[in-house]
């Protein structure tokens, strides 16, 4: 029997050792703590899987009564089923990786030891989130996990735009979060628990519409964890968070909790055809709309933000297709090769002291060749190239697409080769071709922000560099744009356990075989081998057409860019959603509050009762005071009137009362 | 009422009602002179003259109903207004030296 509960306690118990004595301890001990305690855990969820015979009943560990009021009634459980393993491997495996990876990369930040101490808070509640038996407890971990990405987005808080990401991180997933609540009331209502177990035992014997409901409601908070549409937007602004984060919490586990959260309700969606059409259009949309993004951007970490927000569309085409186990296995896949893309990326901003425009960059194959290597085999599994492990998830996402509806497939396939296109954009921009960068004789940030500016795209996310200047101390006094380095070992090492992933991950772990017991698999598709045919093509074409544009004629994408005019302006910018959102809902909220709620409501009315309270008080007294003459023989006048008045009233009621 | 009848009345002893007119008057008096005079002494001599109109009624209720507590009711205001005078002048003459007036509408430092 496993003690379940240590696995989250552990990166607690480093979160309060390095939260609260942080300051006092040396680097090496802060970063010893912090990873050894997600090492731990993540060598406790091994033995668990270990030990588990996988047999029809998950395990369920019962700690205590956290809510007993009328009919609530909610336990501290936890439940290890399948799919809690898997997503338990990732988070504590690709946790494990990131931890070791940031000892190297934040070496030189100040906050160190806040960093660790967030990073594990972070593991603490991800954990709780898959963990928990029941709606509550994985809403727990859902905010949780929110509140440590704003801490950490907003880890450079004395940079005005890293604070405003972080706020938008938070406001945005409110929406969601406020979408998931409500799913959690109507589930209450419906089923009169939230236990897991419960719910979806009873789940086939509830109304259509209700379900629906929930679903929907669900989908909802996903869209705002997970980066759907239309809450996506806080994603792409969340790089302004160190790389580690980037890749951790932005695209390999918390991003990913909406999927595991839509997987984990299957039964609920399963009973909901309309909620998982609805899933699966805005998984496709986003991934869609998220890629033609990513084709045109500069920055690399944007790049990557908005590949992951592309990949998680994905994921949620497979969850709505009913190809759950699809959905999970590119979860972990893209895991892999996500989250080595951003450590990379770390890595290449790292040697490029603090640069992320891949303008700047080129030719860092030959500063940088682990990086470059590793980089190539997360690109080539993202491109799903045969063999890799994004490959296997991808087909099998796109088959369950063909078969529920083909045109979903084909988007997906157009999906694929754009993902494929702008990956190896950036792969080409960064490592081939000649070093762009250095040729500035001022420092890092200075110079880029010129040349910002004169790209006339002065949009404040665009300057999303996590203030990465390590160059200087650390490596010999070469100034910030000076020739480029390899990233120590402690960087390089989960590089290369990751780029094994993912080149493996397909072969070494078959989710839906895994998960046959949970998700039943697909029915075969006729024509499957021209399906991935056809998947692998786009992937690949996409390789090549990026090939032929950024390093055989790298002048080439200049004259498309100008050919396309509007269009191009349009996807580089966005498709201005930031400023649709800011025109229709921030700023109508703004004005709209400051006119009825500041000026009207605080102003008006409560200010104004207040106040008008007093003021009348005071003209009353004002008036009043001059009773008050200080005269005796008025006094006495008035008392004389009193008594008249007096004597009459008594008079006219007939004389005194015996 | 004719001479002879009046004669006879008071015979028999003065009417209560005669007594309580009386007292009613003095009151009035005492009333208007506070009112309407402006010398501290002379509204002091007012409260006086209104005190002892008062006690007017109490004897004159206390021998019409054969009862005692009029005449203790006389005897309590007659202590208080002694009382009072003892305060009452030496305030009056604090307030003289002090201001050098005894015009009771020049003291009116506790208006508004």
């Amino acid at each position: 029997m496993q003690n379940l509960w240590l696995i989250p306690a552990l990166p607690f118990i480093g979160f309060l050792i390095n939260g609260i004595l942080g300051r006092k301890l040396s680097k090496a001990v802060v970063s010893s703590i912090a990873v050894l305690s997600v090492v731990l855990s993540f060598g406790l969820v091994v033995s668990v899987g270990l030990s588990s015979d996988w047999g029809a009943n998950p395990i369920h560990q019962h700690y205590f009564t956290w809510i007993q009021s009328g009919g609530v009634n909610i336990g501290w459980d936890f439940m290890v089923d399948k799919l809690t393993m898997i997503m338990l491997m990732v988070v504590t495996g690709i946790g494990s990786l990131i931890h070791i990876y940031a000892t190297g990369y934040m070496a030189h930040e100040e906050g160190y030891y806040r960093f660790f101490a967030y990073l594990n808070l972070f593991m603490f509640f991800m954990l709780n989130l898959v963990l928990g038996a029941n709606y509550l407890l994985l809403f727990v971990g859902w905010e949780g996990v929110g509140l440590c990405s704003y801490l950490l987005i907003g880890f450079y808080f004395v940079k005005k735009s890293a604070t405003t990401a972080g706020n938008k991180a938070f406001i945005v997933n409110r929406i969601g979060d406020f979408g998931f609540s409500l799913a959690m009331f109507l589930i209450f209502m419906t089923f009169g628990s939230l236990d897991f177990g419960k719910v979806f035992a009873a789940a086939p014997g509830k109304p259509a519409e209700t379900l629906t409901a929930i679903a929907l409601l669900m989908l909802l908070g996903a869209t705002g964890k997970s980066a759907q549409i239309p809450l996506y937007v806080w994603l792409p602004d969340a790089m302004e968070g160190p790389t580690p984060v980037s890749a951790l919490i932005h695209a390999a586990t918390m991003v990913t909790a909406g999927v595991y959260m839509c997987s984990r309700s299957a039964a609920i969606f399963l009973k909901a055809p309309i909620a998982m059409d609805t899933v699966a259009i805005v998984g496709l949309a986003t991934a869609v709309f998220a890629a033609t993004i990513g084709l045109t951007q500069y920055d690399i970490k944007k790049v990557f933000a908005y590949s992951t927000v592309s990949q998680l569309g994905y994921m949620f085409l497979g969850v709505g297709v009913g190809a759950f186990s699809a959905g999970v296995w590119h979860l972990m896949t893209h895991a892999f090769f996500k989250a080595l893309l951003f450590m990379g990326a770390g890595s290449v901003i790292h040697a490029c002291g603090g640069e992320q425009d891949m303008r700047q960059m080129g030719g860092l194959k030959k500063y940088t060749p682990w990086t470059c290597g590793v980089l190539a085999c997360a690109s080539l599994a993202i491109a799903g190239v045969p063999g890799t492990s994004g490959f296997f998830s991808k087909d099998a996402i796109l088959t369950a697409a063909y078969a529920h509806a083909p045109w979903m497939f084909w988007v997906g396939v157009v999906t694929a080769g754009m993902t494929a296109f702008y990956v190896w954009r950036a792969f080409w921009m960064t490592f081939w071709g000649e070093y762009r960068g250095g040729h500035a004789s001022a420092a890092a940030g200075h110079g880029h922000d010129a040349h910002a500016h004169a790209d006339n795209h002065a949009h404040a996310d665009h300057h999303g560099h996590d203030d990465h200047a390590h160059g200087g101390q650390a490596h010999g006094g070469h100034g910030a744009h000076g020739t480029p380095h390899e990233s120590p070992w402690s960087m390089l090492g989960p590089l290369v356990v990751l780029a094994f992933l993912s080149l493996a991950g397909g072969f070494l772990f078959n989710i839906p075989k895994f998960l046959e017991s949970m998700f039943p698999l697909h029915e075969e598709v006729a024509n499957e081998q021209m399906l991935m045919g056809i998947s692998i093509a786009a992937g690949l074409i996409g390789i090549a057409v990026s090939y032929f544009l950024y390093v055989v004629s790298p002048e080439v994408p200049a004259r498309i860019a100008g050919a396309l005019g509007g269009i191009y302006t349009l996807v580089y910018n966005k498709y201005f959603v930031d400023e649709l959102y800011d025109a229709t809902i921030v700023q109508p909220l703004v004005e709209g509050s400051t006119a009825v709620l500041w000026h009207g409501l605080d102003q008006g009315v409560i200010d104004g009762a207040v106040n008008g309270a007093g003021s009348g008080s005071r003209s009353i007294g004002g008036v009043l005071k001059h009773l008050q003459s200080g005269n005796i023989r008025t006094y006495a006048t008035w008392v004389v009137v009193g008594s008249v008045i007096l004597l009459v009233a008594m008079g006219l009621n007939g004389g005194m009362v015996r | 009422m004719d001479p002879q009848a009046a004669l006879q009345m008071l015979h028999k002893g003065v009417p209560t009602s005669w007594y309580l007119a009386l007292s009613a008057v003095l009151f009035t008096i005492g009333v208007a002179g506070f009112i309407l005079r402006r010398n501290i002494i002379t509204v002091f001599m007012c409260i006086e003259l209104m005190l002892n109109a008062v006690n007017l009624s109490f004897i004159a209720f206390a021998h019409e109903h054969k009862q005692v507590s009029g005449h203790l009711f006389t005897f309590f205001v007659m202590v208080v207004a002694a009382a009072e005078a003892a305060v009452g002048l030496a305030i009056i003459l604090t307030v003289f030296k002090n201001r050098s007036t005894l015009n009771i509408d020049e003291i009116d430092s506790l208006k508004n």
